[in-house]
């Protein structure tokens, strides 16, 4: 037999029963629920009269449809959510983090943050960007309401074991490039279908010398590439970030599991059923042009002669530089770049700079925990000093699910992960990018590069 | 959950590409929409375009979408599912599907056929005339010759309209056994979060 890859190793582990014809029961170690998806199927739950086989292995948040408004005054179908998830939470032992809870904040940022999610566990959560937590080497991904409810009674999940794909990312990029313009120009390359039917595991120089939390905006986005599951071997770095948190294992059971994660990452023979590579070292800021993940070009590139409805949609030229094109929103959040670095690196371009008068400029923090420590950095004062508005964590205007919207035709650089036609309201063209060109954008007025500012 | 067996009915072309969850159901409509009311919903922006397929009195019965590459890509939302089953359909046939979407589909006894892009891109043709096609899941065919794959399990249960958490559940002594000899195995999977649990409480 040869070498067994990361994914293997894992999904391996979690195997409860062979059902038979490629499909297995896999046992759920973490199940993250926040109110949106999560209290859809605690009602379905207790409709059929089943009960949450698991709490003490499940966790909640509040993201989806909470206001991140200061003062939080969401309208009134929020609060009905909101109410009817803590009631089922109580009832079912759950613990939810709550307002004012350092844990309460968009699920993604908030498993990794309290040592929830854990290298080698097989985590799941009713959201697509479930796959961001495999950048710890957690074998995750997103399901629907049917298969939550099969989670909450069950604790496990039936499915068939996807091929396997390992993407190497070679060089380093250079200064002002990161995560979101590695995994972008990715998609750029495979298409927004090429990862379909895969697990990918990323490897290589650029992932290795990424921070735990860059390589939560590459597995984020593995769902943009159609992959549910993304995946990043766990190292030094990786145990670093886990050790101390709030639900990490510590002492005895601490070495114990440092010993099991040590032998996870795939075998040096091992195998997978597709590989590819992307150099780093040539990279520019990536930013999209159209209404798909895989629309994207460099910032200094033209918009291309293609898909005529997306360029109508998104009122763009085709042959004109993408640099320089007005805009009149910027979005600083989301699962996939609202963690501290993040903030960081917008902050760094803001730091001294005004935001230009015809742009509304948000920054969204990923979690209260996120927002504190930016507060403690002073990050806040910087972002506020330039004209952005300093919000309260939540998913906001990523998704739309709280009415934080974009007005439609209006234009908006966005560090979240989808440019779909209407995403972030109707009409409205949303232009993905890293929060150093997003904050770039919001000072520049238009389209800009960071790194010419 | 309802069974799926054989189905004749009208295909709808919908040749569009990369088809989102968002474009299905609008993320307004998945906050307090009941599941039976989400079908008036269903690709509600792209509706304003009085071409719209699926208003074209032709199409207006059709149970089948025959669909471009990677329909469903996009968020996990089942209200795509269940507003595609608010307004009939029961089969999508498409080159690829978005993967959670997929399996939304058959938590829900909607039947996702893959075929080959060259396959679909004739089926389309033959749904422009509007003749309805028949679909054979016991014996896998589209139109009677064209072959489909499906896993057996997942033919099974719609066959049958299995329920899968009803399945899971009468495996629960294998859930606990595993659980038992886990907890030696991984012990920190376990005890981390209960003492954490604990501690916070």
């Amino acid at each position: 037999m040869g070498g067994r890859t990361l994914f293997d190793k894992v999904w391996d582990a979690h195997v409860v029963e062979d059902l038979g014809d490629g499909e297995q029961l896999l046992h759920v170690d973490r199940h993250l629920l926040h109110e949106l998806s999560g209290h859809r199927g605690q009602l379905e739950i207790a409709r059929r009269g089943l009960k949450m086989r698991n709490p003490e292995l499940a966790l909640g948040t509040l993201d989806h449809v909470v206001s991140t408004a200061p003062g939080r005054r969401g309208a009134p179908f929020a609060e009905r959510i909101v109410a009817t998830f803590r009631a089922e939470s109580a009832k079912a032992g759950l613990r939810v983090h709550d307002f004012g809870d350092d844990g309460q904040g968009i699920v993604h940022v908030v498993g990794p943050e309290l040592g929830f999610t854990l290298p080698g566990v097989l985590l799941v959560c009713g959201d697509s960007h479930t796959c961001t937590h495999g950048a710890l080497g957690a074998l995750a991904w997103g399901i629907g309401t049917s298969e939550l409810v099969h989670v909450l009674a069950t604790q496990a999940i039936v499915q068939a074991k996807p091929r396997t794909m390992r993407v190497r990312f070679d060089g380093l990029p250079a200064r002002g490039v990161g995560a979101k313009d590695m995994i972008l120009a990715l998609i750029g390359r495979l298409g927004t279908a090429g990862g379909v039917g895969y697990a990918v595991e990323y490897a290589g120089e650029a992932i290795r010398a990424l921070a735990i939390e860059g390589r939560m905006t590459v597995c984020n986005l593995s769902i943009e590439l159609g992959a549910k599951i993304g995946m990043v071997a766990p190292d030094r770095k990786t145990f670093d970030y886990v050790h101390g948190r709030t639900y990490a294992p510590a002492g005895a059971l601490w070495d114990q599991a440092l010993a099991h994660w040590r032998s996870l990452p795939s075998d040096a023979d091992a195998r997978f059923d597709a590989e590819h590579a992307l150099d780093c070292s040539t990279l520019a800021p990536q930013v999209t042009w159209g209404t798909s993940p895989e629309d994207v070009i460099g910032v200094d590139g033209v918009v291309p002669d293609a898909k005529p409805e997306a360029l109508e949609y998104m009122g763009l030229a085709k042959g004109r530089a993408i640099a320089g094109t007005k805009v009149d929103r910027v979005f600083i959040g989301s699962c996939t770049n609202a963690r501290l670095p993040d903030l960081r690196e917008a902050a760094g371009v803001a730091r001294g700079r005004r935001v230009a008068p015809h742009v509304k400029a948000w920054v969204v923090p990923g979690s209260q925990r996120v927002k504190r420590e930016a507060e403690a950095e002073g990050l806040d004062e910087v972002f506020r000093a330039a004209g952005f508005e300093w919000r309260e964590p939540g998913c906001s205007m990523c998704v739309g699910a709280n009415g934080e919207l974009v007005e439609p035709k209006a234009r908006c650089v966005s560090t979240s992960n989808r440019n779909f036609v209407g995403r972030q309201g109707p009409q409205a063209r949303t232009h993905l990018a890293s929060p150093a060109t997003a904050a770039a954008s919001a000072i520049a007025g238009e389209i800009a590069d960071a790194r010419r500012l | 959950m309802e069974k799926f067996t054989t189905l004749t009915a009208v295909a709808a072309p919908f040749p569009r590409k990369n088809v989102d969850t968002d474009t299905i159901i609008r993320i307004e409509r998945c906050t307090g929409t009941p599941k039976e009311e989400l079908g008036q919903y269903a690709f509600e922006m792209a509706r304003k375009d009085p071409d719209f397929v699926l208003d074209q009195p032709r199409y207006r019965d059709a149970a089948i979408l025959v669909c471009g590459e990677f329909f469903g890509t996009g968020s996990s939302r089942e209200m795509a599912v269940w507003a595609l089953a608010g307004i009939g359909i029961r089969c999508l046939i498409a080159p690829s599907f978005g993967q959670i979407f997929l399996a939304n589909c058959f938590q829900n006894g909607l039947l996702p056929i893959v075929l080959p892009a060259a396959e679909v891109d004739a089926l389309m043709r033959q749904a422009e005339d509007g003749r309805p096609f028949e679909i054979d899941l016991q014996r896998q065919t589209v139109n009677g010759t064209l072959g489909f794959e499906i896993g057996a399990r997942r033919k099974r249960m719609l066959l049958e309209g299995l329920d899968e958490v009803g399945l899971t559940l009468a495996l629960e002594p294998r859930i606990a056994a595993f659980q038992a000899a886990d907890r030696e195995r991984r012990p920190w999977v376990y005890a981390g979060v209960s003492n954490a649990h604990r501690r916070a409480e």
